[in-house]
């Protein structure tokens, strides 16, 4: 828990915070509305007298107190997938629509993209990117059983992302989930603080500020790209948005989000951002009984 | 002819006619295929593309790209070809195969679950032919695809992989 008192001081209810920190996760399943509707698959699991909670935000996504996501009947016809509550947050702030081209760049195990294909309604191009060959096996077999067939996977450096394979065209909306230091995953994943460092932090801030940037190059005048981390340190949030507005043209945008939430913060640790990053959101544990997250929405200015 | 490359996807050839790869099969081969074992209209693909990757694999993608892609997936995993009887991928099954009329085989619930567990069974009631068959069950109202079978000599084989089994 030692590294989370850093955050002190830009919490609203730091004891609220951390005793949401210590009490488990429910398991949480998204409906996949490729394959069937919300309806369906909930009768699915009554039939099976498994009990589910609809979350107050989000029609597919259904809280199930006393099972695991992974064996009933509607997880293995595809209609259900295993995703904790706040990681379906930034697919509906990027918001993608039918015939989008959508890139997702950090995408593995593809809990997220799978989100944007149903959005899409498996129309148009998902350009699925990761750098670890083995998450893409998880990440393949994810989309297939959740049925995709709009999805082109790939092995690289988003960093370095070609466009030559999709024709050199811009996408529309960019994800960017980057792989960040998971303090919020703390309820899933006790030891999730253990290996914490500062110089973890900053060395993974690096690799967030090149993918972003990336990804505002790689979409069009007028797209949309989502900057997302599962973590509170500021050096992985706010201070990697200063550095884009900065040196790309975007500006950050505004966003309804029917969860509580904080905004983003401009000063931290002697340094001050850009006031737009108060458009963020910062999404802490005892807010909304979640994990905690961290969302930004940006557009690309030229 | 060229030979097979099975580090990207190649589209396949619209007819024989525009084949450049030995034994690659076409497009028009595949939708008879799926028309022929199982009675799904060649519309049901009208949207997407077929690619193979590796000698025989299949893969399914909605729309289209120059050829070859090299990555590491395009669309699904939807048959093997190259083989004397060509086998329908669980994947593709479940998700085309409510499009089935021809070779569906429908389970009872006990049934199903020997199925998903990976067993085979005796099910001497089948009268359709041998071979591969997608394989339904009820859920919530409705029969869902479970996947694909292999019948033979009055057995229902089960072929759900490995990773997807479970014990229901």
């Amino acid at each position: 828990m030692q590294p989370l008192e850093r955050y002190e001081p830009l919490v609203d209810d730091f004891e609220a915070l951390r005793a949401a920190c210590e009490r488990p996760l429910p398991s949480v399943v998204r409906v996949n509305t490729l394959k069937a509707t919300v309806e369906r698959a909930t009768r699915a699991l009554s039939e099976e007298g498994i009990d589910y909670e609809p979350t107050d935000w989000h029609d597919g996504l259904l809280k199930l107190p006393d099972a695991q996501p992974g064996s009933n009947w509607p997880y293995f016809h595809g209609w259900l997938h295993g995703q904790e509550e706040v990681s379906a947050v930034p697919a509906t702030v990027l918001d993608p629509e039918p015939g989008d081209r959508v890139w997702d760049a950090c995408a593995a195990p593809g809990s997220k993209t799978t989100q944007l294909g149903a959005l899409m309604d498996d129309t148009g191009l998902l350009v699925a990117s990761d750098n670890n060959l083995g998450r893409i096996s998880a990440l393949r077999s994810n989309a297939e059983r959740l049925g995709l067939t709009n999805l082109a996977i790939t092995h690289e450096d988003a960093r370095n992302h070609s466009l030559k394979p999709f024709e050199s065209e811009l996408y529309d909306r960019t994800l960017v989930d980057v792989p960040c230091s998971c303090e919020g995953t703390i309820r899933k994943n006790p030891d999730a603080l253990e290996d914490w460092t500062r110089e973890h932090v900053d060395a993974i801030a690096g690799v967030q500020k090149g993918v972003l940037r990336r990804a505002l190059q790689t979409t069009r005048e007028g797209g949309t790209v989502v900057y997302s981390t599962c973590t509170f340190a500021p050096e992985e949030n706010e201070a990697v948005l200063d550095y884009a507005l900065a040196e790309e043209p975007c500006e950050l945008v505004d966003y309804d989000l029917p969860l509580e939430h904080a905004p983003g913060v401009t000063e931290w640790d002697g340094q001050s951002f850009d006031e737009s990053v108060r458009k963020a959101k910062r999404i802490y544990p005892h807010h909304n009984d979640t994990g905690g997250f961290f969302c930004a929405k940006l557009e690309v200015t030229a | 002819m060229t030979g097979n490359d099975g580090h990207r996807f190649d589209r396949l050839p619209a007819t024989a006619d525009e084949r450049d790869v030995e034994g690659r099969p076409t497009r028009a081969e595949v939708l008879d295929w799926w028309h022929e074992r199982f009675g799904i209209d060649p519309a049901v693909f009208d949207d997407h593309t077929f690619w193979e990757r590796g000698a025989g694999k299949i893969w399914a993608f909605h729309g289209d790209l120059p050829s070859p892609v090299s990555s590491e997936g395009l669309g699904m995993s939807a048959l093997r070809a190259r083989q004397e009887h060509w086998k329908p991928s669980l994947e593709a099954a479940q998700r085309f195969g409510d499009h089935a009329t021809a070779n569906v085989l429908h389970l009872d619930d006990e049934q199903a679950e020997r199925f998903v567990a990976g067993q085979d069974q005796d099910l001497p009631e089948w009268d359709g032919d041998w071979g591969y068959l997608i394989v339904t069950h009820d859920c919530a109202g409705e029969p869902a695809v479970l996947g694909v079978g292999l019948y033979l000599y009055d057995e229902l084989r089960s072929q759900v992989p490995k990773g997807r089994q479970r014990s229901l």
